[in-house]
């Protein structure tokens, strides 16, 4: 409970306060909820033990040959799941990016970031965090994908220019 | 079996920050108003649906909540969700039960109470309605940033500018400065956009539709209640397309449309007769789904309004004003309307009742010549588009 709302239930015997801009009396909500899921990754796994080696990986499909990224264990094309990890082609070109300067509460620890989403010489887009200078990117300039360690010290891909 | 499905009421709440009211509170505000122009009461509805996304706002049973505070149970009920179309969703269940014969009246309410959680959680929760794993997770993808990829892409290939956009913004406070329900009642200029702070290149503030607390409510019947009523005062929805994309930004083909609203107008167009080829010719005006400026824009290509690559001298022309080659978002739109999640689409719906019906406030009523409507109503990030035109006679 935050401390100003313990302050206000001593005082008033309630959670209410008043809105600081219409007046109007709001209840203050005491049953906060963290939020935290567990993904499973169990079926691509080998994705990020290519991202240990700095490489990046695709599902691809051995009967029809299929590309996927973001990877996947079933192709909806044959209704098989006999599919093989492929490194993608680690370098293709920008499409479109974006920087991010009103971050969600949880990327409050990262300065404002470039966002970019570029096509692998092979096929596949991928979206990630764009590692140079936003102003001098441009769509169809040459990038590469590249892992590096983020801050809070795990593994991810980015793009950047070559 | 009912061939044509018409909306006989229609409600609005105020949309803005209603820290003065709680949901279901909110939810009446816009259902009272529906039942008397319906000239209906809850005891007439054979079921109801409600749009609404819903996670930052306390309540989770609204259809419940409602069915309590309105006397509508026990009548049966669902809550639908399609991200910011949840509205238009909810308006589909209503459409297809009535045409499925199952239920003869309908009630579809849209409502979304943002503010009851602060900003941040709600920037935080909005960003997590992309694919949460492979663009939130780890990039910290935010709703302005989806949809700030596009505006880049649009930019780039064709020439379009910021000022450009700042004109999509410039055009809808116009009118939300006419509309007593929309949230944001002033008018701006080009430059009030260019200096407001950016949030996601290349949008800034004023590109962006704010958080929006709010309801709306059509109440839909069977071309045989309508008879049975005399009900005079009517649209009947002639068409409506719905399309699905992918969830992941990165599995689009294009950055400049979306494949979903494309999809979903073909299908619209068609079953309501318009020819897709030339569409403004049919249409008095539209609502489009105007969450940031640049996909304004890009909706104006997606619905055929203009050629692609040409949407951005549609607004430099002044073309989607009243008196243009088609108005467009002449309520404001989310930008200055509001854009209170789950209410969007059936405020859309109300839009085009209150335009064909002529009823629309002084300043903002579009010439009506042809008797159709469309609004356009996207959820996610291209995730779900619905596309619906309403019209005054029936198919
Ligand atoms: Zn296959």
């Amino acid at each position: 409970m935050k401390d100003e709302i313990k302050k206000v239930i001593e005082e008033t015997g309630l959670p209410i306060v008043q809105d600081e801009k219409s007046g109007a009396a709001q209840w203050v909500d005491l049953r906060e909820l963290r939020l935290s899921y567990v993904i499973s990754v169990e079926n691509i796994k080998p994705f990020y033990e290519g991202l240990k080696e700095g490489k990046l990986l695709g599902t691809k499909c051995k009967k029809c040959g299929r590309l996927f990224f973001p990877p996947q264990k079933d192709c909806p094309s044959c209704f098989d799941s006999d599919i093989e990890w492929v490194e993608l082609k680690n370098e293709g070109t920008l499409e479109t990016m974006t920087v991010v300067f009103v971050r969600p509460p949880s990327f409050s620890m990262y300065d404002p970031y470039p966002v970019a989403i570029a096509k692998l010489d092979d096929g596949p887009k991928i979206l990630a965090w764009y590692k140079g200078d936003p102003q001098q990117a441009k769509p169809g300039m040459r990038v590469k994908v590249q892992v590096s360690k983020r801050k809070e010290g795990y593994l991810m891909y980015e793009i950047a220019p070559v | 079996m009912s061939e044509n499905v018409a909306v006989i009421g229609v409600g609005h709440s105020k949309f803005g920050v209603r820290m003065d009211v709680n949901i279901p509170e909110l939810c009446w505000e816009s259902m009272k108003p529906a039942f008397e122009t319906a000239n209906l009461e809850p005891k007439d509805i054979d079921f109801f649906v409600v749009g609404n996304a819903g996670v930052w706002s306390s309540e989770a049973a609204v259809p419940a909540l409602i069915a309590e505070y309105a006397d509508l149970a026990p009548k049966g009920s669902m809550r639908v969700e399609a991200a910011c179309a949840s509205g238009s969703a909810a308006i589909r269940i209503g459409y297809t039960a009535i045409k499925s014969g199952i239920a003869d009246i309908v009630l579809v309410l849209g409502v979304e109470k943002m503010r009851e959680s602060p900003n941040p959680n709600v920037i935080e929760l909005i960003g997590r309605f992309g694919s949460y794993f492979w663009e939130f997770e780890n990039f910290g993808l935010t709703f302005p940033a989806y949809y700030a990829l596009h505006g880049t892409a649009y930019m780039m290939k064709y020439g379009a500018t910021e000022e450009d956009y700042a004109r999509v913004a410039v055009k809808n406070h116009y009118y939300g400065a006419k509309n007593p329900y929309a949230q944001f009642q002033n008018e701006i200029d080009v430059e009030t956009v260019m200096k407001s702070p950016y949030i996601a290149w290349p949008f800034k503030l004023f590109d962006c539709s704010p958080i929006t607390d709010g309801s709306a409510c059509v109440i839909l019947a069977s071309e045989e209640k309508v008879k049975e009523l005399g009900i005079d005062e009517k649209i009947w929805i002639l068409g409506q397309g719905a399309g699905t994309g992918s969830a992941n930004m990165s599995r689009r083909e294009s950055y400049t449309s979306l494949a979903s609203a494309t999809y979903a107008a073909e299908q619209a167009y068609k079953m309501a007769g318009i020819d897709i080829d030339d569409p403004t010719k049919y249409l008095d005006g539209a609502n489009v789904h105007d969450c940031f400026t640049a996909p304004e824009i890009i909706a104006y290509e997606d619905l055929r309004f203009c050629k692609r690559g040409e949407g951005y001298k549609l607004i430099r022309e002044e073309q989607t004003y009243i008196g243009g080659k088609i108005p467009v978002n002449i309520d404001g739109g989310l930008k200055a309307k509001g854009h209170p999640i789950g209410a969007t689409g059936v405020s859309q719906a109300v839009e085009a009742y209150k335009q064909l019906l002529q009823k629309a406030e002084p300043g903002r009523q579009a010439d009506i010549n042809k008797g159709k409507w469309l609004t356009h109503n996207v959820g996610g990030t291209g995730h779900y588009t619905y596309v619906t035109i309403y019209g005054l006679e029936k198919r």
